[in-house]
């Protein structure tokens, strides 16, 4: 094998982004532009609906689910701060606390939903906004069931001390999705429980 | 300043295994290696096959629409049958033969190119792979599933647009829409992933002095093509599932019973459909600016204002989408301002053309195959261009919405523009793939039967949609002086067919009778033409060093390399 060299071969560093976090970058545009036309089906038939319930009747802003879950954002940077520190103990309490944070907020949808459908009777199908309701809170809470997944899995491994300060890159990759959910809701509150009311 | 360096050609052959053991044992090895690949090169082999294959299945549904319609009052299918062969017809060539065959050249062409082993996620690269076929076959398997198996033979039949309410469950009872929807998200999945993989490869993978602008101008528009999937198919399967929603789950998104609207459908699925046409169009271009220069022996011309131009098309191209809808009855702003940006692209695709004009400018040019091919695509294209800026003109377009004009147009791109550059692609870079040339005795062949059947059907194409003849019909009454046209039209896309099957055929005889093709048959610049033909699993020995767009080029010409930048 012989190569051929034009030049003095280069001295000067050749540095490249980390893979997995263009790639997440690049994912989270997607997933914006699935998210915009869902939140621009929703904004475009607010008022739309020809029979009831009205949003107003019966959505409550969900005040106290939205803290814990914008709340889970600043845990998961404590925690990947602590993998840095390569403090174990403490990434392994406040990455599982985010996925508490995250758990809580998931049940508040649930009881929110089963309000809705036991008390209000408003399904998917009942009307306009009950599709465009139930799609685009329940597109958010989809995410926020994967996103929990995947922290439970960075925990199980942590847990067994397979997690080291060099995988610092991957669970910051796994960290900007998180945010992006969190950025994510709050978009969609503001549409939903804000503008639609 | 920086220095190259690359493995010469030839060395790599020898770490490949030469002694085959034959059998059953050895068969099923090989499928199942080939089966569980993350190699990008098998990959991208797997992808073409897979679109050729599907190629051939939408190019069948085609010649039934031509016979049908090849004289007015036909009865060569039934109506019903008619309406399954449009969409399914549409629906294979643009998902399941135009993407994967691209996302295949680019599969195989952009890490070879940029110098590195494989994509960023060769793991992501498999599933996006099995993701498209799988929705093919989901497709497919619409035939006999459609209407639950009892009533089996439905395939969708709603036109490949499926406008809302017809795609409705109201409207469209069975399964096959829904067949259709689901084929379209788990494909739309696959391309979505490809086109994460793409832009990580681009971004995070290239070897050492590979800088953005030392690219070559193929990964550029793979690179913004892909920017353009992640804009464009990610709303496709947003409003895919809204349809999903409202046929299993009784929703009302494009229920217009229930207050839903019809036309939302048309917005979401034209912000998907416009910018789809410059994702297959911008790896056409890429394959355009990689053949020219190397059949003009000459750099290409304008490298930053071609960077340029594509990124600005790929950027005005996601704000033309209603340009499709301008007989909805949109207001006057609206249809001015769809008019003004869709003749906005002619600009920065005029500068495109230019470059490769002033490319063959002054060049030693060869008219191989492939060169061929590619100077038939600037000369189709600017037609479809041309077409194109006529129809942004919403009176003019009021006029021939909808007919064979349009019809005439896109075929012009998609065919005239995209398919012959695919063609192109195939005679340049069968050779490293293979190992073998193609026959060019019977790539002229194919070449100037394909050309002459694509001018004969497409040119005469626009007529009857002058006159007057809408898209999508079964069959038409005689006097309405149509007839003569279609016959032509139909005459060609036979013509077509013949040219295909040589195509097909040189194919297959060029894989074991063909020349041997050496690492770099064509004297080109870039680095795939570095490594053996076909490459070893791990492309390059060493890892190549690069000071400038045309490495190999600095390579043979030691005493002048490119000092440009």
């Amino acid at each position: 094998m012989s190569t051929v060299s034009i030049q003095a071969p280069s001295t000067t560093d050749w540095h490249l982004p980390y893979k997995g976090r263009v790639g997440m970058f690049t994912l989270i545009f997607a997933e914006t532009a699935v998210f915009t036309i869902f939140v621009v089906a929703y904004v475009y038939y607010i008022g739309r609906s020809l029979s009831g319930p009205m949003p107003r009747d019966v959505l409550e802003l969900p005040i106290l689910n939205t803290v814990f879950l914008l709340s889970s954002s600043i845990t998961i940077m404590i925690a990947e701060r602590a993998l840095v520190r390569r403090a174990m103990g403490a990434f392994n309490a406040w990455w599982g606390l985010t996925i508490l944070l995250g758990l809580i907020f998931l049940f508040g949808t649930a009881r929110e939903w089963h309000k809705l459908i036991t008390v209000d009777g408003l399904t998917i199908s009942t009307n306009l906004f009950g599709t465009t309701y139930y799609s685009l809170v329940g597109l958010h809470a989809t995410h926020v069931v994967v996103g929990l997944i995947m922290l439970l899995i960075v925990l199980i491994f942590s847990v067994t001390g397979s997690l080291h300060p060099k995988h610092t890159d991957r669970v910051e990759t796994l960290a900007l999705y998180w945010h992006f959910v969190d950025a994510v809701w709050v978009v969609v509150f503001t549409v939903v429980y804000v503008l639609g009311r | 300043m920086a220095g190259s360096s690359i493995p010469l050609p030839g060395g790599v052959s020898e770490a490949e295994p030469h002694d085959r053991p034959s059998g059953l044992a050895t068969v099923l090895e090989t499928l199942h290696s080939w089966v569980i690949t993350v190699d990008h090169k098998k990959i991208g082999i797997l992808y073409i096959l897979y679109s050729l294959l599907m190629f051939v299945v939408g190019g069948i549904e085609v010649l039934f629409i031509r016979l049908q319609l090849a004289a007015p009052g036909n009865h060569v299918v039934s109506p019903e049958t008619y309406n399954q062969l449009f969409t399914m017809h549409g629906t294979t060539m643009i998902f399941f033969v135009a993407m994967p065959i691209l996302f295949g050249i680019g599969n195989y062409l952009v890490p070879l190119m940029l110098g590195v082993r494989d994509m960023a996620f060769p793991r992501l690269n498999a599933f996006s792979l099995w993701m498209t076929v799988f929705g093919g076959l989901l497709l497919y398997y619409s035939f006999i599933g459609g209407s639950g198996l009892q009533g089996a033979g439905t395939a969708p039949d709603i036109g490949w647009f499926a406008y809302a309410p017809l795609s409705e469950l109201a409207f469209s009872r069975g399964h096959s829409t829904d067949y259709w929807a689901l084929a379209l998200i788990v494909s739309g999945f696959g391309s979505i992933g490809t086109a994460i993989n793409f832009i990580a490869t681009i971004f995070s993978m290239r070897c050492r002095g590979m800088t953005l602008f030392r690219m070559p101008l193929l990964v550029w528009l793979y690179l913004v093509s892909s920017g353009l999937v992640i804009l464009a198919v990610s709303p496709l399967t947003a409003a895919q599932f809204m349809l999903i929603i409202d046929r299993y789950l009784g929703g009302h998104f494009f229920d217009t019973q229930a207050g839903g609207s019809a036309l939302v459908w048309v917005h979401f699925f034209w912000i998907f459909g416009h910018p789809e046409v410059y994702v297959l169009v911008m790896p056409a271009f890429g394959i355009a600016s990689e053949i020219i220069p190397v059949f003009s022996r000459k750099a290409i011309f304008g490298y930053a204002a071609m960077v340029a131009a594509s990124v600005a098309i790929g950027i005005v191209s996601i704000s033309v989408w209603a340009h499709h809808m301008f007989t909805v009855g949109m207001s006057s702003v609206s249809n001015a301002f769809f008019t003004l940006s869709t003749m906005l692209v002619g600009i920065p695709t005029g500068i495109k053309i230019f470059n490769w004009l002033a490319t063959l400018w002054g060049g030693k040019i060869r008219f191989g195959t492939p060169m061929l091919f590619s100077l038939a695509f600037l000369f189709q294209f600017l037609i479809a261009g041309l077409t194109g800026i006529m129809l942004s003109v919403a009176p003019f377009n009021w006029q021939l919405h909808n007919s064979y004009f349009v019809i005439a147009h896109f075929h012009y791109v998609i065919v005239g523009a995209i398919l012959f550059m695919i063609f192109a692609g195939f005679y340049y870079w069968y050779p490293k793939v293979t190992g073998r040339m193609l026959s060019e005795r019977l790539g002229k062949l194919h070449f100037w039967l394909f050309l002459i059947g694509f001018h004969v059907t497409f040119d005469f194409m626009h007529i009857p949609g002058i006159l007057g003849m809408p898209r999508s019909i079964y069959t038409y009454e005689a006097d309405r002086g149509w007839g003569t046209w279609n016959l032509i039209v139909s005459i060609g896309a036979f013509i077509q067919a013949i040219a295909i099957a040589i195509f097909v055929y040189n194919l297959i005889v060029s894989y074991f009778r063909g020349d041997e093709a050496g690492p770099d048959p064509w004297d080109a610049w870039t680095l795939e033409w570095t490594t053996s033909s076909p490459p070893p699993s791990y492309n390059f020995q060493t890892d190549p060093v690069v000071s400038s767009r045309r490495p190999l080029w600095d390579l043979k010409h030691p005493e002048d390399p490119d000092s440009f930048d």
